[in-house]
């Protein structure tokens, strides 16, 4: 692991309009070889930053670096040219359902590079022996189960091994096995293409067992970070709310509302 | 009561206002299709690819319907016709109204509620399922890779499925007409060649296919592009692709008659 910086975020703020503030002042630093996980819970931000890292959407004020450049201010082609060392892992997959599997992961090779077909054919292997599933290379789509698939769309992600990679929410609705499955690979490509990588979820539990460093965002500003081991000896409400899961806190269980008994009409007969 | 007069011309301007800018987008948008064409055209399997979905799976539809329209018209027309002693004109009827309205006009409505439609859904299910956006991750540009291809293979489809309907119409009115009644078989024919006339119109007919298959190609890639990423979001734009379609295949066709047939 080197300690070059990949991604500088500073002062970010965005809204989609004038009322919704989503991110607020957000300063990050992500540096090569790192796997870092934001985490919060729905609705506080984190997958709008991952779109912003992406270049997908334009934040309103600060900037984001990603290998030096301001990643909003490139044009079209600049900003392709910076994707095509990027890679992402969306939510459900987002693998294309006309396409066999060996098809979606030779997807990029087939785009982007001039490669003989039987190379292809050789890395598409390659890449998915490495998520396992090599021998189902044929199979459609719809023939995967969800954790497959998962794995298929991580395997098309790496295929021009980038050096940023993005996961969207990886373990949502997996079993136990293909969560720990999806986990451990995560980990392990990680270090093996020796790229950076960023986990937006709120599994708690398996991403603090594999990544480097975690921030918390609440309401659009981070509201604590550090390593797996110090958010987990956190003494801060919040923090500690969150990672063990606990029903009241700082984050309440009721969404704000007028008094019980005024809502059940009780106080104008208990007058 | 004022308020209710308020709230409704309120209602109103909000939707033009939205329909204006929802014609603004559409605009913009099928100018961005013609402008990232250049994929399609260097790799035309692309095209071909969609060609055979959109294209080749409407055949059955197209022929079945041409057929029957040209059966109906054959006996319609010779009902009328001999009222007045000219039976053996139901060849030219039927031809003339095939070419010049029907063929193109009935097939244009059936590819948008086929293949049309068809377009929208799957564009907006890709949408929906991230398809898309993966592939703008990916740094392959959807517009270019995905809808484009569509939007061509749809505007070459059109006129051709338009030129198999008339085709399969006249077929249809010669088995009514002289299969079925009688009429003299080489009157029907002689009567068409000698009163169809290729540049008025077959051609013109022609034209105005290319105008349709152009108009619901657009917006039923521009339907499927622009809906919400939802099962109801899909649905309401498959809807209006085809309500759209028909409303916009019905206003040109008056409109490019009134300028090829009567020279305005």
């Amino acid at each position: 692991m080197t300690s070059e910086t990949l991604v500088e975020i500073s002062d970010l703020n965005f809204a989609y309009d004038d009322k919704r503030a989503i991110l607020k002042g957000v300063n990050m630093t992500m540096k090569r070889g790192q796997l870092i996980a934001i985490m919060g819970g729905s609705g506080s931000g984190k997958t709008t930053l991952l779109k912003l890292i992406g270049g997908a959407a334009k934040p309103s004020s600060g900037y984001i670096k990603v290998s030096g450049q301001i990643i909003h201010a490139l044009g079209h082609n600049a900003l392709y040219a910076m994707r095509r060392k990027m890679g992402k892992l969306f939510q459900f997959g987002g693998l294309f359902t006309d396409l066999s599997v060996f098809d979606n992961v030779a997807f990029q090779m087939r785009e982007h590079t001039d490669l003989p077909e039987s190379m292809i054919r050789d890395l598409v292997l390659m890449k998915l022996h490495a998520v396992g599933l090599r021998g189902a290379h044929h199979l459609m789509p719809a023939e995967l189960s969800g954790g497959m698939a998962r794995r298929v769309a991580l395997a098309r992600s790496i295929a021009l091994d980038p050096m940023l990679m993005l996961f969207d929410e990886p373990f949502t609705g997996l079993d136990p096995i293909s969560l720990s499955v999806i986990g451990s690979l995560i980990r392990r490509l990680t270090d093996d293409l020796g790229m950076t990588s960023i986990i937006v979820t709120h599994d708690v539990q398996e991403t603090l067992s594999i990544v480097d460093y975690v921030y918390l965002i609440s309401n659009g500003v981070i509201a604590a970070h550090g390593s797996p081991d110090e958010m987990k000896s956190s003494e801060k409400p919040f923090v500690h709310q969150f990672i063990h899961g606990e029903v009241d806190g700082p984050v309440p269980f009721h969404y704000p509302a007028q008094a019980y008994r005024q809502d059940l009409g009780l106080e104008d007969i208990f007058v | 009561m004022s308020k209710h007069i308020i709230s409704a011309i309120q209602g109103v301007g909000h939707r033009t206002l939205e329909g204006i800018r929802r014609l603004g987008r559409a605009t913009l948008y099928f100018l961005l299709v013609l402008w990232k064409s250049g994929t399609s055209l260097k790799r035309f399997g692309l095209v071909v690819r969609e060609l055979y979905y959109f294209g080749v799976l409407s055949l059955i539809i197209i022929v079945v319907s041409g057929l029957f329209v040209g059966m109906v018209l054959g006996l319609q027309g010779y009902e009328t016709l001999q009222k007045y002693g000219s039976e053996t004109a139901v060849g030219t009827m039927v031809a003339l109204s095939l070419v010049r309205e029907l063929g193109p006009v009935v097939a244009a409505l059936l590819f948008a509620s086929s293949a049309g439609s068809a377009m929208t859904v799957e564009i907006g299910l890709m949408k929906a399922t991230e398809q898309l956006a993966a592939m703008d991750m990916m740094a392959v540009d959807p517009v270019a890779r995905v809808v484009a291809p569509r939007f061509w293979a749809g505007v070459i489809s059109m006129p051709l499925l338009a030129a198999i309907f008339s085709v399969m119409g006249v077929f249809g009115g010669y088995l009514v007409a002289v299969v079925f009644i009688g009429v003299d078989d080489g009157s029907f024919w002689s009567q068409m060649q000698s009163n169809v006339d290729f540049r008025v119109d077959i051609l013109n007919g022609f034209i105005k296919s290319c105008f349709f298959g152009i108009a619901v190609s657009a917006i039923a890639v521009f339907e499927g592009h622009d809906s919400l990423p939802t099962a109801e979001g899909v649905s309401v734009a498959t809807t209006r692709t085809v309500v759209t379609s028909s409303l916009v295949i019905l206003g040109l066709d008056f409109i490019l008659t009134a300028f090829m047939f009567r020279g305005l």
